[in-house]
């Protein structure tokens, strides 16, 4: 996967980030083994016990687990995923509306934005 | 209780004072990078470490021990400039390795340089200095040592080469080494680092971890040198 981690936020934030996106969005497919921490760390340039305790907040949250003979994989539980995905989308849309808000626009101004954008597409 | 450890380190070159009176150390398990502006000290601290200059006053540790013959058995060092024999090919340098320390893992340093395009044929004295630079690298990245000490690893090589440098760090360090790299291009280092060491007319002004230090001052650990730095010499 593609990383983009700045150094002007704490690393371990843009990775637990990009991490749950890599998962909700299905570029680490479910149930698929997971690098190791370094060569994790490596494909993103960062230190690798940032990337560890990333992994381990990943794993608290039910999106990753450690398996002893397999490693690390992606859980293959889909409504876990599927909620990740829905709150990843979520903040999407706040932050749309946020913009649109700080635009001066009216919710349902928004909205009619929204629904715009998506006959255009 | 850090592995390398500086404990009230003052080191005179004749009049001239280096280290002032200093305190610090760097974790097993961790990369501790030693930041500071030319001539702040980070060279005379890591050939302390490397048991190649004796403190005036005060006491370097590495587990405990004095720097001598039983730690340099496990400490890995990179000098600030290539130091291998202009007239020895790569293949050589590897062999010397391998007489010299015990721990060195020829296979692995042979598949680095491999990895980084250079051939085991080639003369040192053929190779442009970002060569010789990361061929030394290499061969200091395959020994399983408890300790790295990396002085200015990316001084020659160019900005696509340092994320590849970079990796290769993280890739090949041995797991719960303590791993120290000085530099003054912190922007492309800081992402590695997990300890952070601000050198200064050879005083340690800051040392905390990356992390804590970009959650609590909101920006960047390059950000914070410049900053840092520029009060001091006001």
């Amino acid at each position: 996967m593609e990383w983009n981690i700045r150094a002007d936020r704490p690393v371990y934030l843009q990775l637990l980030e990009q991490l749950e996106a890599a998962v909700a969005s299905g570029a680490y497919a479910p149930g698929e083994r997971l690098p190791g921490v370094r060569e994790l760390a490596a494909q993103a340039g960062v230190n690798p016990n940032t990337m560890q305790r990333a992994l381990a907040e990943l794993e608290t949250r039910g999106l990753v687990r450690t398996q002893r003979t397999a490693g690390r994989t992606v859980t293959d539980d889909a409504q876990a995923i599927a909620s990740a995905r829905r709150a990843l989308a979520m903040r999407s849309a706040r932050e749309f509306l946020a913009a649109a808000h700080a635009l001066g626009l009216t919710n349902e101004e928004a909205a009619e934005l929204l629904a715009a954008a998506i006959r255009e597409e | 209780m850090a592995f390398l450890t500086f404990s009230n380190v003052t080191k005179q070159y004749g009049t001239r004072r280096a280290l002032a009176n200093l305190t610090c150390g760097a974790e097993a398990g961790r990369i501790t990078g030693l930041l500071g502006p030319n001539g702040s000290g980070k060279t005379t601290m890591l050939k302390l470490a490397a048991g190649l200059l004796q403190p005036t006053d005060g006491e370097v540790r590495i587990g405990g021990l004095v720097p001598g013959t039983q730690t340099k058995a496990c400490t890995a060092y990179l000098p600030d400039r290539v130091s291998l024999p202009q007239h020895f090919r790569a293949a050589d340098a590897v062999a010397l390795f391998r007489d010299f320390y015990e721990d060195f893992d020829a296979a692995k340093a042979s598949e680095m340089l491999r990895t980084l395009g250079i051939e085991p044929r080639q003369r040192i004295s053929a190779m442009s200095k970002g060569m010789q630079e990361k061929t030394q690298l290499c061969l200091t990245m395959a020994r399983n040592a408890k300790l790295f000490l990396l002085d200015e690893p990316l001084g020659g090589v160019d900005p696509a080469t340092r994320d590849y440098i970079l990796s290769t760090i993280i890739r090949g360090y041995n797991e719960g080494a303590a791993l120290v790299i000085s530099t003054h291009i912190i922007g492309d280092v800081e992402r590695i680092l997990d300890d952070v060491l601000f050198l200064q007319n050879g005083c340690v002004t800051v040392a905390d971890s990356a992390e804590h230090l970009r959650e609590t001052r909101g920006k960047s650990v390059d950000g914070i040198f410049r900053e840092v730095f520029s009060c001091l010499q006001n």
